[in-house]
């Protein structure tokens, strides 16, 4: 036992230092990331109007916590992404962000974002919180169909978007339910689901990011969500079936 | 109304499949392990849980039932809620360990990419409301629901147990009453800090009464259809299905082949109140097992399958051990190294410390029971009584 640990140590060890020479790739296999579904009001606002508003719904990690935080953090990201790949395209991201909320409080948030924002798509980030109180999971998921009724009524596309992948807390929150009730909520309502949850694992499981890791690093918080703006950015392009400019896909 | 069977001896396929079951508990709840691939859950609608409720009816059933026929009502319920006082101290002594796991990880990790996960250690800063709804069994950590569900069945027992040796299909019709209006009316406990039972004992007492049912005489009354080629037909069929269904929560959506009709039919699949579709699939798996491990198997007695036999006959302590190991398990994949190999190796340690740890528990008793002054039991009794 002792020696399989010295081992796996060691084993660790040289993939940490093997990521300090090159900076981690972050690419997503498209298995993990795209579906067959259609995001038919971004297709015509930013197809036809060459606009395309965004409006991210979401909890504590959907922002970065400091001054500079919000502009760090992925929605930022996948509007920089954005831009970069469409550039035709005016794209705004806006950011309904707040802690601690469950999908049934946001839920009833809707309303006015759809009045305020008039987005074309909502990416709702969900899950963390209804995880962490144990919200039960029938109710969850009555949340969640109804918000996106609300949302696709109200105009827009939905995306949904899962919790981090967050090892330490593991065992203390029971991600596992919650993420398989976005998924069939997603399957059975034909939108896409930004599995962050399926992405940040493979990413760990490929070494391209130490999610164990306990220091204060922002520099890992700040790269994490660089690449999920940019995966976001790709999902939001292929279902869209937009056009982009400057194929970057393999970056 | 017809007397109760009394089945002498007892069966070992229930120590064995209570046995595996633990072995399988542990697995699932070492997060992000690998092992868990090989476990029932990712291969149909049941998991581990449905079996060792089941086992843990019919083994309460059979123990405490032929306490009750011989020193009546009284010392058989005073002994069932001994064991059901037994349980909720080991649970606590759990909560304690949850406890200094999560303050260590409260007081050591503070990476700004969780900030929102951390949300989970809140509770710390009340401790006062926390430790009390604790010991009132309503503040429940993850895995850490299965011994409340089971105190709350063993409370309700006496008078189930009574009414079963008198009128066994009258209590099994009652349970099923309960379920149903469940299922009918929303019925659970409160839990803190909101919301109800992850294990609804009053949906989940349908497996532990079925089994009880089965055990004072239920299981001779199915045989015939049990061993009807008709049953296993359609239970063959129905695994097959439910594997089929299960195999696409794990392929990428594009190649789903579940229509959407049939989706809106069976999802959500309750777990928190018994699904019937759980239910049914725990019924196929036995089916198969009643059919193809008789309870004269030779190989019940043979050195392979002894250590899940010696886990399954000493189930309360190894259960408990599960949930700490699987706790120390975590704790150590985040500590020292996540890789594969290390999910293996705990594992299987883990595995091993459960069978070591149940029989140094059997030495145990026979030291006890050969001890002079110790009160002499039925041979049986002390597996059994000490087990149920």
């Amino acid at each position: 036992m002792r020696a399989f640990i010295a081992v796996a140590l060691a084993a660790s060890t040289l993939a940490g230092r093997a990521l300090a020479v090159d900076p981690p790739s972050c690419a997503v296999p498209d298995s993990l990331l795209f579906s067959d579904n259609s995001l038919t009001r971004v297709a015509t606002a930013a197809g036809k109007q060459h606009q395309l508003a965004i409006t991210v719904l979401g909890t504590g990690s959907s922002t970065l916590a400091g001054p500079e935080g919000p502009s760090l953090a992925y929605p930022a990201r996948l509007e920089a992404a954005l831009h970069q790949r469409l550039s035709k395209v005016a794209v705004k991201v806006s950011i309904r962000t707040k802690n601690g909320q469950t999908a049934d409080i946001m839920r009833r948030s809707m309303k006015d974002l759809l009045v305020e924002e008039k987005p074309n798509l909502v990416i709702w980030q969900t899950g963390t919180v209804d995880a962490i109180r144990r919200i039960e999971l029938d109710e969850f998921r009555t949340a969640l169909e109804d918000g996106v009724e609300t949302l696709q009524a109200g105009g827009s596309d939905v995306m949904l978007m899962n919790m981090q992948y967050s090892p330490r807390t593991e065992s203390m929150i029971p991600a596992g339910p919650y993420v398989d009730e976005m998924r069939a909520v997603a399957q059975q309502r034909d939108i896409p689901l930004f599995d962050r949850f399926a992405i940040m694992r493979y990413w760990s499981d490929e070494g391209a990011f130490d999610f164990y890791a306990a220091g204060k690093d922002n520099g890992l918080a700040q790269r994490v969500h660089d690449c999920l703006g940019r995966a976001i950015g790709a999902l939001v392009i292929e279902d869209g079936h937009l056009q982009p400019f400057v194929n970057k896909a393999s970056q | 109304m017809h007397a109760p069977v009394v089945t002498t001896g007892r069966d070992l396929r229930l120590d064995l499949f209570r046995g595996i079951a633990l072995w399988l508990i542990f697995l699932d709840h070492i997060p992000s392990n690998a092992v868990s691939w090989i476990t029932i859950r990712n291969y149909g609608f049941s998991d581990a849980t449905e079996i060792f409720i089941f086992i843990s009816g019919y083994t309460a059933a059979f123990v405490y039932g032929r306490a009750m026929r011989e020193r009546g009502i009284v010392v058989a319920g005073a002994r069932i809620l001994r064991r059901a006082w037994q349980i909720y101290v080991a649970h606590i002594f759990l909560f304690t360990i949850y406890m200094a796991e999560i303050s260590y990880v409260a007081t050591s990790f503070e990476n700004p990419l969780y900030a929102e996960e951390m949300n989970i250690l809140d509770f710390l800063k009340q401790p006062d409301v926390t430790i009390v709804q604790a010991l009132l069994l309503k503040f429940k950590p993850v895995h850490m629901d299965v011994l409340p569900l089971y105190i709350i069945l063993l409370l309700l027992f006496p008078p189930i147990l009574w009414l079963l040796q008198r009128w066994s299909t009258l209590a099994l019709g009652a349970s099923l009453a309960l379920y149903v209006a469940v299922w009918q009316f929303g019925l659970n406990l409160p839990a803190y800090p909101e919301g109800t039972w992850f294990f609804n004992p009053l949906a989940w007492q349908l497996l532990f009464v079925f089994g009880a049912w089965c055990a004072v005489g239920g299981a001779e009354r199915l045989a015939p259809l049990v061993r009807s080629p008709a049953t296993l037909v359609i239970a063959v069929i129905y695994l097959a299905c439910a594997f089929v269904i299960a195999l696409s929560w794990y392929l990428p959506e594009q190649i789903s082949f579940v229509p959407h009709w049939l989706e809106d039919l069976i999802y959500p699949i309750d777990k928190t109140n018994l699904d019937v579709l759980r239910f049914a699939h725990f019924l196929a798996l036995a089916v198969l097992t009643m059919r193809f491990v008789p309870r004269t198997w030779p190989m019940l007695h043979s050195w392979i399958l002894y250590p899940a036999i010696l886990c399954g006959q000493h189930s309360l302590e190894i259960f408990c051990l599960g949930v700490f190991l699987a706790f120390a398990g975590h704790f150590a994949l985040v500590e020292i190294s996540g890789s594969f190999w290390m999910q293996v190796a705990i594992s299987a340690f883990g595995i091993l410390a459960m069978i070591a740890t149940a029989a140094l528990i059997t030495w145990y008793k026979q030291l006890e029971g050969r001890s002079p002054g110790s009160r002499s039991k039925p041979p049986d009794a002390d597996l059994a009584g000490g087990e149920a």
